[in-house]
């Protein structure tokens, strides 16, 4: 396994984990796209780094896709939503710092649970999988914690980029038909809440989801 | 103890403390010509710190011996810190003693014994500048712990000299991710040790947001010239630490006339580099309000813990 692909490999997961941890802590939607679609080129590489060091065609043309995906036309899309009114600023449940820590002792969960995983082929591939977990963890935390729609769809981004990192980084791609699966379930779930936070925009001139607890008639 | 060792040590003390005001000058001056200003000129910090050297300085009534004590304290841990770390050389006389909790224990002092002195003016300002200091010390220790820590489980000691050593010889580790985590914690823990922007405005004097400067108020003269020459020493403790973590590449390892120059020119040029970058960024962005603070710091905490965390699990034994 030469140094140049653990680098690669370690540094785009390094990478992954800082984005990860950086939307918990910045407020501002328009900062928190950005950081998506840099987690999205970060994983575009974590992808094409596996695809060129196991000489997989197939796979290094998936990274391309997650990369037109992932860096560009989800941010888009985010980016449409995020410029309606009262959508500026994210406002969470649990505090910056309190999130912060809590994201500190998911990684701390993350690396415990996969000790027997990264333990069977303690590979350098696979041992980057705790990040994986990690940003699936804090993108359920985020699913949890915030309350804005845009703030839910990020959450929901981390959780696809976690169990794509994971599941890259230990099967070395799972079948393209899988994925392109995944990554469709992802935009079409997103062009869904784009019409959804239209709807609850119309309806109540908000999105804070908060007001949607109590049914009606 | 070499001579190469004992001159190296002496260099870094003479070049630390000429070059600080220096420093605090580009920064200002880069700040003026980004604002379309003419600025003052980068000599500006030593004209005021020789003006304020001949004047007396003044006690308020009621002010004990700590309020003079204060500023010597505050110069000589920060000259100590100066001798310690590795800026120019990795094997000056006192690279055995350059620990990492040396280190940050005598920056830690300094801080204290200027909020002391704070203290003891008894003035409202000075309490309230004590008390947000030493909130802000609180917070910033442990990220600056936590990611030094994460860089010296690779060179396996917290030695400053040997983890720079280290990180020359082995030009690799500058681009791990513990390293990509470590450099945003140790740049937002330089901001709020050093007083700069979007923890404190070094150059307000609203007493609101007023942090460092609420301290010194009541300090005139000699003693407000020490204090003064002190922090400017701090901003290049702190700036050049995380330069030489960050771009090892010139720091000698060897003994030498021609390592030790070549070590002073790339410390210059990266202090420069940070500098400017520092300068720049600061117009750009606008002091967070004092309850964000601990926000920004529990981040760096965060990064510093994940930093430790991966040198554990992602680093090492697979190299």
């Amino acid at each position: 396994m030469s140094n140049q692909f653990v680098q690669a490999l370690n540094l785009a997961a390094g990478l992954i984990l800082l984005t990860a941890v950086l939307t918990l802590w910045i407020r501002r939607v328009s900062t928190l796209v950005r950081l998506i679609a840099l987690q999205g080129v970060a994983l575009a590489v974590l992808v094409g780094t596996v695809a060129w060091h196991g000489h997989d065609q197939q796979l290094g043309l998936l990274a391309f896709g997650i990369l037109a995906l992932k860096a560009f036309v989800l941010p888009y899309l985010l980016r449409r939503v995020s410029t309606q009114p009262g959508e500026a600023e994210t406002d969470p449940l649990v505090n910056v710092p309190a999130s912060l820590l809590a994201a500190a002792a998911l990684a701390a969960i993350s690396y415990a649970v996969t000790r027997p995983l990264v333990a069977l082929v303690p590979s350098a591939q696979v041992r980057a999988t705790p990040v994986g977990l990690t940003i699936a963890l804090i993108g359920l935390f985020v699913l949890l914690t915030r309350r804005r729609a845009v703030s839910q769809v990020i959450g929901f981004i981390l959780i696809d980029n976690g169990i794509a990192v994971v599941a890259f980084l230990t099967t070395s791609g799972v079948p393209l038909v899988v994925e392109l699966g995944s990554a469709l379930d992802v935009l079409l779930a997103i062009l869904v809440l784009q019409i959804l936070t239209n709807r609850i925009q119309a309806v109540f001139g908000d999105t804070d989801l908060d007001g949607l607890r109590e049914l009606r008639d | 103890m070499t001579v190469f060792g004992v001159v190296t040590a002496l260099l870094q003390v003479v070049l630390v403390a000429a070059v600080g005001p220096i420093l605090v000058g580009v920064l200002r001056q880069l700040r003026a010509r980004v604002e379309g200003r003419v600025g003052a000129g980068i000599l500006q910090p030593w004209r005021d710190l020789i003006k304020l050297l001949r004047r007396e300085p003044i006690s308020a009534a009621g002010t004990s011996w700590v309020l003079i004590l204060a500023p010597v304290v505050l110069m000589g841990t920060s000259l100590a810190v100066a001798v310690l770390v590795p800026y120019v050389s990795t094997r000056s006389a006192t690279a055995n003693s350059s620990d990492l909790f040396a280190v940050v224990a005598l920056l830690l002092v300094g801080t204290v014994v200027l909020t002391l002195a704070g203290l003891d003016t008894g003035t409202a300002f000075g309490g309230m500048g004590a008390s947000r200091e030493i909130t802000i010390a609180a917070l910033v220790e442990p990220a600056v712990l936590l990611a030094v820590f994460a860089l010296s489980l690779p060179a396996g000691s917290t030695n400053l000299a040997v983890i720079v050593a280290r990180r020359v010889s082995d030009q690799a580790q500058l681009a791990s991710p513990v390293s990509l985590l470590v450099v945003v914690a140790l740049t937002i823990v330089t901001l709020a040790e050093a007083g700069r922007l979007p923890v404190d405005n070094p150059a307000t004097h609203l007493e609101l947001t007023m942090i460092h400067e609420a301290m010194v108020l009541e300090y005139s003269g000699r003693d407000l010239a020490l204090v003064e020459w002190a922090s400017s020493i701090r901003l290049v403790i702190l700036l050049g630490l995380t330069a030489n973590l960050f771009l090892p590449w010139g720091v000698a390892t060897q003994a030498g006339a021609l390592a030790l120059l070549v070590g002073v020119v790339a410390f210059l040029a990266k202090l420069l580099l940070f500098g400017a970058v520092l300068g720049i960024g600061e117009v750009f962005i606008a002091k967070f309000r004092l309850f964000r603070v601990p926000e920004l710091l529990a981040g760096a905490v965060v990064l510093g813990f994940l930093a430790v965390m991966a040198a554990f699990f992602l680093v090492q034994g697979s190299g």
